[in-house]
C-alpha cells in the first residue's frame, strides 16, 4: 500500500440548482455583452427582436470591462439585483 | 502511563503484544542485528535478564524485522524481542544510536540510560541492579569485553525512514488529505486516473517526499500564499509542495515555485484569463538573481529546454499547482484551442554575466543581489529569429526587430502586447562589438524596423485582419501613410540575456492581451529565509 498526499484544494465545488424555469419571460432581461469584438452588434440585434417580441419586458444592458477576467462581483450583484433573466453573449 | 518515556504496543517474537512496563521497573534496550556493538551487548543484556528477570522487567526493542528473530537464536535469548522495524517507539523515545539503554523506575522514571558500550558503565550497572533488587550480581564475563565500543546509528535516523515517521507524527506540518493507493494499483496510473496529470507522468508525492519537500523552505506548511483561480483554492505552502514533488522538483526550488504561484495569482497577472483564454496562454518564468546558480539553473546552453531539471521541474510545478489547486483542467476551465507546449513548462535563467546591460530584475527595480522570477503571460514561442550574416550593430538589431513582427500577424502593427526578446550571446557580441549599445537602443531600433505605413493594415483580399474598409474609408490619405511601429510603445519589448556562445539564434516569445484588459507581468522577490 503507497500514501500519498492530496495535491488538490480538498473542496468539492458546490452543486448549484437550476433556477425552475417558469416558461414564459417577463420582468427586466439583462443583456450582457462580454466585451468581445462585435458583442453589441450581436446584442443590438437580440435586443430589437426581443423587444418586438416581448414588449412587456424591459430590456437592460450590461457591459463586463474585460472579456479576459471573470466577471467583477460588483457588475454580477447588480444584475441579480435587478433582472429576472441574464443572456450572456460571446461574439467575435 | 506516569511520566517519562512514551508508551508502546510492540509484538515480541511470538506475536504477543507488549506495552511499557507500568508499576513494575524495567530494563530497556534498543538494538538491530547487523550493529556489533549489539552483538556485543545482547550476552550482558540475557545474563542481566537471568539475573534480575524475577523483579525487573526486561525487553529489547529490535529494528531488524526477520533478522530479530536470528539475533535473539544468536544470542539465545529468553527475554522478549519486540518487533519496532517500523522505528516508531525509536523515533518516540528519539534515541540517536544501537545499542540504547534504559532503566525505568516503577512509575516510568528514567534511572540510567547510555548508548554504544562502554563497559564500565555497563559493569556499575549491574551493580546498581543487583543492589536495586537485591538480588546476586549478574554472571558477566566483563574481562572479556572490549572497554569500549560506539554504538551504530539507529536504524529510524535513515533519512528515508525519519521523514516517514517526522510526516506520520504528531505535530507533523502535513494536513493534506491522505490518499491509500491499494497495492494491487499502480501509484502512477491511479494518479493519471484522479486527473491530477499534465499528461506526463508524476513523482508520486508521498509523505516522506512531502516533508523533504518542506524543507527546501523556511515558511510554515498551511502558510497561505494565495488563492489560485478558477476555484479560488488555497495554495498552502504544504499544498505546493506536494506539486512540487509530483513535477519532480528538488526542496532546494520550493523558493522559487512559491515566488512563481504568488506572482501569477495576482490580479495583474490575471492567471484566471492566462488559462482561459482559447488563445492559448502560458506563464513564461525568467528567473534573475544568485539563487539561479545555487540551484543549478540552466542559463547558457539549452536554456529554452530541455535537459535541466530545475527549469523543467519548476515551471511544471507552477503549472500543477494551477491545474490542481486552482482547479484549472484541460476541458474545464484550460479552454484553449490548440493548447501549448508552454502549458507543460516554460522556466528559464536570464544569463546575467554573459549580458552588459542591466539584469531584468535589476530594470524592474530590484537589488543585483536579489533573486526574483518574473513571470509574462505567453501565447508563442520560444520563436527563433535566425540571423548568421549580420555584422554591424545596427544590422543584428534590426533583425531581432523583424524577428517580432511576427508577433499575432506580421500584418498588425501598433499593437499593445508584450513580447520578451531572448538575446543570445553571439547576437549581442555582434550589438556591442562597437561600444555600448543600450536595450534601449535595441527596442528604438525594433520599432525603427518595423515601421509600416498604416495602409498596409487595411483589411484586403490578401488578408482580412485589420483595419475594416470603411474605417479607413474615414482616414485621410496622409492619416494612411502614416508609419506605425509593431508595438503601441517601446515598453511592451521586453529583453532578457540566455543561451550558448556559439550560435547566432535569438528567440521571441510572443505575448497574449496586456495590461489591464489582460494580463501584466509579474516580478516577486523569492524568499530565501
Amino acid at each position: 500500500m503507497t500514501t500519498i498526499l492530496d495535491p488538490t484544494d480538498e473542496r468539492k465545488p458546490v452543486e448549484r440548482q437550476i433556477t425552475p424555469r417558469s416558461g414564459s419571460l417577463s420582468g427586466v432581461i439583462g443583456l450582457l455583452d462580454i466585451s468581445k469584438p462585435r458583442g453589441n452588434v450581436f446584442l443590438d440585434a437580440l435586443e430589437q427582436l426581443l423587444a418586438k417580441k416581448l414588449p412587456d419586458v424591459t430590456l437592460k444592458r450590461f457591459m463586463k470591462p474585460t472579456f479576459a477576467k471573470p466577471c467583477p462581483d460588483p457588475l454580477r450583484r447588480q444584475m441579480r439585483d435587478e433582472c429576472n433573466f441574464v443572456i450572456e453573449a460571446l461574439a467575435d | 502511563m506516569s511520566s517519562g518515556q512514551p508508551d508502546f504496543a510492540l509484538n515480541d517474537l511470538a506475536g504477543n503484544a507488549h506495552t511499557l512496563p507500568d508499576g513494575k521497573p524495567s530494563l530497556i534496550c534498543f538494538v538491530k542485528d547487523d550493529c556489533e556493538t549489539c552483538n556485543t551487548a545482547a550476552p550482558v543484556l540475557e545474563a542481566f535478564h537471568r539475573a534480575y528477570g524475577s523483579k525487573l522487567t526486561v525487553l529489547l526493542i529490535a529494528q531488524s524485522g526477520e533478522a530479530n528473530a536470528e539475533f535473539a537464536a544468536r544470542h539465545g535469548l529468553s527475554m522478549p524481542v519486540l518487533d519496532d522495524s517500523a522505528c516508531k517507539t525509536a523515533f518516540g523515545w528519539d534515541i540517536e544510536s544501537v545499542p540504547s539503554l534504559f532503566w525505568l523506575d516503577a512509575e516510568g522514571g528514567v534511572r540510567t540510560k547510555f548508548e554504544g558500550f562502554i563497559r564500565s558503565d555497563w559493569e556499575a550497572l549491574a551493580a546498581d541492579l543487583s543492589g536495586a533488587t537485591s538480588l546476586p550480581a549478574a554472571q558477566v564475563d566483563w574481562g572479556s569485553l572490549p572497554a569500549w565500543r560506539p554504538g551504530c546509528g539507529s536504524k529510524h535516523l535513515e533519512p528515508s525512514v525519519f521523514d516517514k515517521l517526522q510526516a506520520e507524527a504528531e505535530g507533523s506540518p502535513i494536513r493534506a488529505r491522505r490518499i491509500e493507493v491499494a497495492s494491487g494499483d499502480d501509484v502512477a496510473e491511479f494518479m493519471f486516473d484522479q486527473g491530477f496529470s499534465d499528461g506526463l507522468p508524476l513523482v508520486p508525492p508521498t509523505p516522506e517526499r512531502v516533508m523533504r519537500m518542506l524543507g527546501g523552505t523556511h515558511r510554515d506548511s498551511q502558510e497561505v500564499v494565495a488563492t489560485v483561480p478558477p476555484n479560488m483554492g488555497e495554495a498552502t505552502i504544504e499544498k505546493i509542495a506536494i506539486n512540487a514533488v509530483m513535477a519532480g522538483c528538488k526542496p532546494e526550488y520550493m523558493p522559487v515555485i512559491i515566488a512563481a504561484v504568488e506572482a501569477v495569482c495576482t490580479d495583474e497577472f490575471n492567471i484566471h484569463g492566462v488559462t482561459a483564454t482559447t488563445m492559448g496562454a502560458a506563464p513564461v518564468m525568467v528567473v534573475n538573481g544568485p539563487i539561479r546558480d545555487r540551484i543549478g539553473m540552466a542559463k547558457g546552453l539549452g536554456a529554452l529546454g530541455a535537459g535541466n531539471r530545475a527549469n523543467a521541474t519548476i515551471g511544471r510545478a507552477l503549472r500543477l499547482v494551477v491545474r490542481n489547486v486552482g482547479g484549472a483542467t484541460t476541458g474545464g476551465v484550460e479552454r484553449s484551442t490548440l493548447g501549448n507546449p508552454m502549458k507543460f513548462t516554460m522556466c528559464f535563467a536570464e544569463h546575467e554575466e554573459r549580458s552588459p546591460w542591466p539584469a531584468l530584475h535589476v530594470e524592474r527595480g530590484f537589488e543585483p543581489e536579489d533573486s526574483v522570477v518574473t513571470v509574462f503571460a505567453m501565447t508563442g514561442g520560444p520563436v527563433h529569429i535566425v540571423d548568421q550574416t549580420s555584422r554591424a550593430p545596427d544590422q543584428i538589431a534590426g533583425s531581432l526587430g523583424l524577428g517580432l513582427e511576427g508577433v499575432f500577424l506580421p500584418k498588425l502593427h501598433n499593437l499593445p502586447i508584450d513580447a520578451l526578446l531572448v538575446v543570445c550571446p553571439e547576437h549581442l557580441d555582434t550589438l556591442t562589438r562597437e561600444g555600448e549599445y543600450s536595450k534601449d537602443r535595441l527596442r528604438d531600433r525594433i520599432q525603427d524596423v518595423t515601421m509600416r505605413p498604416l495602409s498596409e493594415m487595411v483589411q484586403d483580399a490578401r488578408s482580412g485582419a485589420g483595419i475594416p474598409p470603411e474605417t479607413a474609408a474615414g482616414m485621410s490619405a496622409e492619416a494612411l501613410a502614416q508609419p506605425v511601429p509593431k508595438f503601441a510603445g517601446k515598453e511592451y519589448i521586453h529583453i532578457v540575456v540566455a543561451g550558448s556562445d556559439a550560435g547566432k539564434f535569438s528567440s521571441a516569445f510572443h505575448g497574449w492581451a496586456t495590461g489591464a484588459v489582460g494580463s501584466i507581468s509579474v516580478s516577486k522577490k523569492i524568499d530565501i529565509g
